[in-house]
């Protein structure tokens, strides 16, 4: 016992105490593990959607009659559009049509990032604006945040459906669909920090000069949101990825010839007893996209919002 | 107190009526002629005609939606196009496999994630508190019919554990009906006790560094006891919040896993109602499932004058 309370003080002196010199955000960032996890991933991801075709793939949306459900691994033959026909080894297996399921799900790759990816732009632009004139602009805040609670009150999937329904899914509409409902999440998060910031010394100090209201809002309260909302955007990216997938797959999102993780499945699961790997390797790649992007929010979280970090 | 419930009770109604007033305009706000789209591709420009017509498409906004909130008030909700029976007896038939799912998933959820969240909590840093928050990324990112399919495959294919799909009314005998439901909401929990672990971990803790709890160890307490009925029953506000507000997840997790396990419940209706281009059944179910809601949160917020006797209103 005393061998060890030796130890523990000696961990506590200042010899051995852990001094580094100050760090930057950006530093602190690099060092965090879930960053560089997540982060890493997605850099892999990345690059996989943007050399897709020059990974052994066919044409994704090319299918032939000769070539339909294969399992993985087997070797079959591809019609190309010149009219000839290729040996082509099918890594992942074929689906019904005969189509390639590796250059689907690589391909499919693209759809989903971007998705996640403009998505959470979309909603955070959308929601910053909302965010800044609900906390500032007084007496429009009452009537956008009623908006933003009814909003909220219905579930987010349930508004991409309807809206896809309604517009027809392209991947404009599809983007939109899911954005709107993330949008009040945002406005919310932006309104409560520019509350709090106002209150701020130096926010005074810029109303006691004369600053107009819209130069206050975006030099001196919009720069101290963005840690928060950098890492608000990573979730949306990673619900965005989610809930793609889910319209896909129930058969109401992107047309079923676009390559999309979720179309793959949702063509595979008809046939799921006897191949269940069309369903499972897109699956795969969904969770470990959506998983990468998830770790690398709870890194930022950790790192740039700490007082974030504490309250969950 | 009674002060209180009416208050809360009167705060929904504009929350409810800003529902009613989106859920109007998501299906009259869109590019092109709703009348054409309800119609369909192969519909005559009288087809057309008669749809705008009954449905009032070509009155003023404002008259439509009085007109839409006065028949909503009687508590008609329409007429299904693709079905041909009234909107409201489509959701009655459809209710109970939707409930039960929802009900179990929700029990077996917090029967899982209460003791998971207070012991990482008790053990905070330590190995399993680690796993326990490891397992919570995992559970918000694997898609609910990944985990669905996985699931299907591994319990039903390859042990015959569980039957495949469908379900069983609980009138024809309660065994066969909990033993179609119970992959259903295993799948469906899990992303639940992902997020209701990581907050009853993060709220016991913080009832863990009270001052009380000092005292209740220094009286000789045992441990369990101080966990329960001190650490878990001041946290118990922040749980049963994360409760309510994780009906959300829960109805979203509904629509997709009804779909995998062909449960014919409102998630399916849902589907093909959108499928069909049912709007008013689309309409009614999106009504429905945020009424629900708006009810179990202010539920929700009724019950803090039960959980914390320092409420009062």
């Amino acid at each position: 016992m005393a061998a060890t309370d030796i130890k523990r003080y000696a961990e506590l002196s200042v010899e051995s105490a852990d001094i580094r010199p100050h760090e930057s955000t950006w530093q602190r960032v690099r060092r965090s593990g879930s960053v560089r996890l997540g982060g890493g991933v997605i850099a892999l991801l990345i690059l996989i959607a943007i050399a897709a075709p020059w990974l052994g793939t066919v044409d994704p949306t090319m299918f032939d009659a000769g070539s339909r459900d294969l399992v993985p691994g087997k070797t079959g033959e591809m019609m190309t559009d010149e009219g000839d026909l290729v040996k082509h080894t099918f890594w992942f297996g074929s689906d019904s049509l005969g189509r390639d399921i590796y250059s689907r799900v690589i391909y499919g790759t693209r759809v989903s990032l971007f998705v996640g990816l403009v998505t959470a732009l979309v909603s955070l632009v959308i929601g910053i604006l909302f965010g800044l004139v609900a906390g500032y602009i007084r007496w429009l805040d009452g009537m956008i945040m009623r908006v933003m609670d009814g909003i909220m009150a219905i579930p987010a999937i349930l508004i991409a459906i309807a809206l896809v329904a309604m517009w027809r899914a392209s991947l404009t509409t599809v983007i939109i669909a899911i954005a709107i409902p993330e949008i009040p999440r945002v406005t919310r998060l932006v309104r409560s920090l520019v509350l709090t910031i106002r209150e701020e010394p130096y926010v005074e100090a810029a109303i006691s000069l004369g600053s107009s209201t819209p130069k206050i809002m975006f030099s001196h309260i919009l720069p101290n949101t963005i840690a928060p909302l950098v890492v608000q955007g990573t979730f949306i990216c990673a619900s965005a990825i989610l809930i793609e997938s889910i319209l896909s797959f129930l058969g109401v999102g992107l047309p079923p010839e676009i390559p999309t993780w979720g179309n793959i499945m949702a063509e595979g699961r008809i046939q799921f007893v006897s191949y269940p790997h069309n369903v499972f390797i897109p699956g795969v790649f969904l969770t470990i996209t959506v998983l990468a992007v998830n770790i690398l929010g709870d890194g930022l979280r950790d790192t740039l919002d700490p007082k974030m970090a504490k309250r969950l | 107190m009674y002060q209180f419930i009416a208050r809360r009770l009167l705060s929904t109604i504009p929350v409810l009526v800003i529902v009613a007033v989106l859920v109007f305009l998501l299906l009259r706000l869109t590019p092109g002629d709703p009348a054409a789209i309800l119609a369909g591709d192969a519909a005559s420009t009288q087809q057309i005609e008669e749809i705008r017509e009954t449905l009032g498409l070509d009155r003023p906004l404002p008259v439509q939606f009085a007109i839409w909130v006065g028949q909503l008030l009687q508590g008609d909700l329409g007429e299904s196009y693709y079905y041909k029976v009234r909107v409201t007896e489509l959701i009655a038939q459809r209710l109970e496999p939707t409930m039960s799912l929802a009900a179990l998933t929700i029990v077996i959820a917090i029967l899982v994630a209460v003791p998971l969240g207070v012991v990482a909590a008790w053990r905070f840093g330590g190995w399993f508190d680690r796993f326990l928050m490891g397992f919570s990324v995992f559970g918000f990112s694997v898609p609910v019919f990944v985990l669905g399919y996985l699931l299907v495959w591994l319990a039903s294919l390859k042990l015959g554990w569980f039957p495949v799909q469908g379900y069983k009314p609980i009138a024809n005998g309660f065994g066969p009906f909990l033993h179609h439901l119970v992959l259903p909401a295993i799948t469906l929990s899990v992303i639940y006790i992902a997020l209701l672990a990581r907050v009853t971990r993060a709220s016991v803790l913080e009832a863990l560094g009270e001052d009380y709890i000092r005292t209740a160890r220094a009286k000789g307490l045992a441990e369990s006891r101080v966990l329960i009925s001190h650490a878990l029953a001041n946290a118990a506000v922040p749980i049963v919040t994360i409760i309510g507000i994780g009906i959300a997840l829960l109805i979203g997790g509904v629509v997709v896993t009804e779909s995998v396990y062909a449960i014919p419940g409102l998630g399916r209706l849902t589907v093909d109602a959108v499928l069909s281009r049912d709007f008013p059944t689309i309409q009614g179910v999106i009504l429905f499932f945020s009424f629900i809601y708006v009810v179990v949160n202010l539920l929700v917020d009724l019950s803090y004058v039960f959980l914390d006797p320092r409420i009062r209103y």
